[in-house]
């Protein structure tokens, strides 16, 4: 591992005043410190920002839920709001990693956390998302796809966002308090990270040294929300497919709204608007759900290897919908 | 030079303080071991897949591999060191005993911490059905909960049986 130094921020601007090029910024580590040890990231000064962004979560009288970017993830499941209001998010974090590893993780890190690619993860094999312009191992003949990207990709990567809380955070509309050099700024989502494109480096539309402060949820969805992970191993495991959804059918039976997001299929946490609008005023049945997704995956360009993807993100879809129908 | 690579940090472990100039790039659980002596934290992975470096900090289970000593200055951790009452053995400790909840014993410091903390731990899990009750710690839930820990061996059958003791007394299997 690189040598760093070390500084502790006490406030946001604190923070932003102690970035410089070459500089992270460390909440929990649960990443960072194993990308550093496995030499994917190599910083030479560190920022910790647990101390800087708040560690609170406060409802407004408009229903809005505001989350300090430094909230520990088990504190976010467990907190009462959560718990009760938006289901999916606690759901969702839940769901991710250990026990040990959501009580050491920030809500802002999370967000923030790397691929788990694991040619992004070895460096001795090229990857243009830590070394642009070296290639993508991933598309080569032979390469371990199955975990790849199924949605957006480009020839330039084919990796997924390994979060299930910004999947959740996608479909309620969350948006993020991002504090820089140049100011405030709230950045929505879907919207923070980003396609890969011809810049696979670049996960979220954040500038360097911008750092993440609050997270802000609105009101949730009516109807009946919540969040399902299919995965190799039945806990601690990334997401082969996740979906996140609300449904709310009205007493005719049709659909009044829906929020549909899908995880472990793109580079970002993929809002499935397609299949949200094909559903609205329709009869809440197995056969409109099914309909929806191939909506949505009507774009699907699968890899080798990831064809099942296709098939199992359409499968939870509906079986996910079907059981909020009930 | 700037900002030293070097930092002196005061950690509290099983109640007695030490103060030490450390690399930044020293993990807690390095820091333990390494530099304290306490070498009952074990290196699995190092990547905080396997949970034999669970530790207890601030009374919050977290693997010590993924924590940078010099970003936990001034914290109480405690290890598999510190749950024992002087002579006598901490309740989990008891019960791995009596229950036979290891083989080689390697994943079994961070498997005690983990359980330590996860019995401190309230509200749902993943397998929780209605999210909005702390729910009873049944075999499913241990599962689901002490999934950050490892065990080579597969000891898991009687680890969930020891835990349940501590847990439910007088529910769990005798």
């Amino acid at each position: 591992m690189r040598a760093f130094s070390y500084v502790r921020a006490a406030s946001p601007a604190e923070a932003v005043s102690q970035y410089r090029p070459g500089a992270a910024y460390l909440g929990g580590g649960t990443n960072l410190v194993d990308l550093m040890r496995l030499g994917v990231a190599a910083p030479d000064h560190i920022v910790d920002v647990t101390r800087a962004t708040g560690d609170s979560i406060a409802e407004s009288s408009d229903g809005a839920l505001r989350i300090g970017a430094g909230v520990r993830n088990s504190d976010l499941a467990n907190h009462p709001a959560v718990r009760e209001r938006y289901p999916m998010l606690a759901r969702a974090v839940l769901t991710g990693a250990s026990g040990q590893i959501r009580n050491m993780a920030t809500v802002g890190g999370n967000l923030l956390q790397r691929t788990r690619c694991p040619y992004f993860q070895d460096v001795a094999m090229p990857c243009n998302k830590r070394t642009p312009g070296s290639g993508c191992q991933a598309t080569e003949p032979g390469a371990e796809t199955g975990n790849m990207a199924i949605l957006g990709h480009s020839p330039s990567c084919v990796a997924t966002h390994p979060s299930d809380m910004a999947v959740a955070l996608t479909a309620l509309s969350a948006r993020v308090l991002a504090v820089g050099p140049d100011g405030d700024r709230w950045v929505e989502m879907p919207g923070l990270h980003r396609l890969p494109g011809g810049r696979p480096d670049l996960d979220t539309v954040l500038t360097p040294g911008e750092l993440i402060t609050a997270i802000e949820l609105p009101s949730p969805p009516p109807g009946r929300s919540t969040y399902r992970k299919v995965r190799e191993r039945a806990s601690f495991a990334f997401a082969l497919i996740s979906l996140a959804a609300a449904l709310d059918v009205g007493g005719d039976g049709r659909v009044r709204e829906c929020r549909l997001a899908l995880g472990g299929v793109a580079h970002a946490p993929w809002r499935a608007h397609a299949a949200e609008q094909a559903l609205l005023g329709l009869p809440a049945t197995r056969e409109t759900f099914a309909m929806a997704a191939g909506e949505e995956l009507r774009v699907a360009r699968p890899l080798p290897g990831t064809e099942y993807k296709v098939t199992l993100a359409r499968n939870v879809i509906v079986s996910v919908l079907e059981e909020l129908s009930r | 030079m700037e900002n030293s690579e070097i930092s002196q940090v005061t950690v509290t472990v099983n109640g007695e303080a030490y103060a030490v100039e450390v690399d930044n790039r020293t993990s807690l659980l390095d820091l333990l071991r390494e530099r304290l002596g306490l070498t009952g934290s074990k290196k699995g992975c190092d990547h905080g897949q396997c949970g034999a470096c669970t530790v207890l900090i601030d009374g919050r289970r977290a693997n010590s591999c993924l924590a940078l000593a010099v970003a936990h200055d001034g914290a109480a951790i405690r290890t598999v060191e510190g749950l024992a009452d002087g002579a006598g053995l901490h309740p989990l400790q008891e019960a791995f005993v009596r229950h036979d909840a290891f083989q080689c014993g390697y994943c079994t410091p961070g498997q005690l911490c983990s359980a330590a903390g996860m019995l401190a731990e309230a509200g749902p899990s993943a397998v929780t059905e209605d999210l909005t009750a702390d729910p009873p710690l049944t075999p499913g839930e241990i599962h689901e909960r002490m999934s950050g820990n490892l065990c080579r061996c597969g000891a898991y059958v009687n680890i969930v049986k020891a835990i349940m003791t501590v847990a439910a007394p007088g529910e769990g299997p005798s």
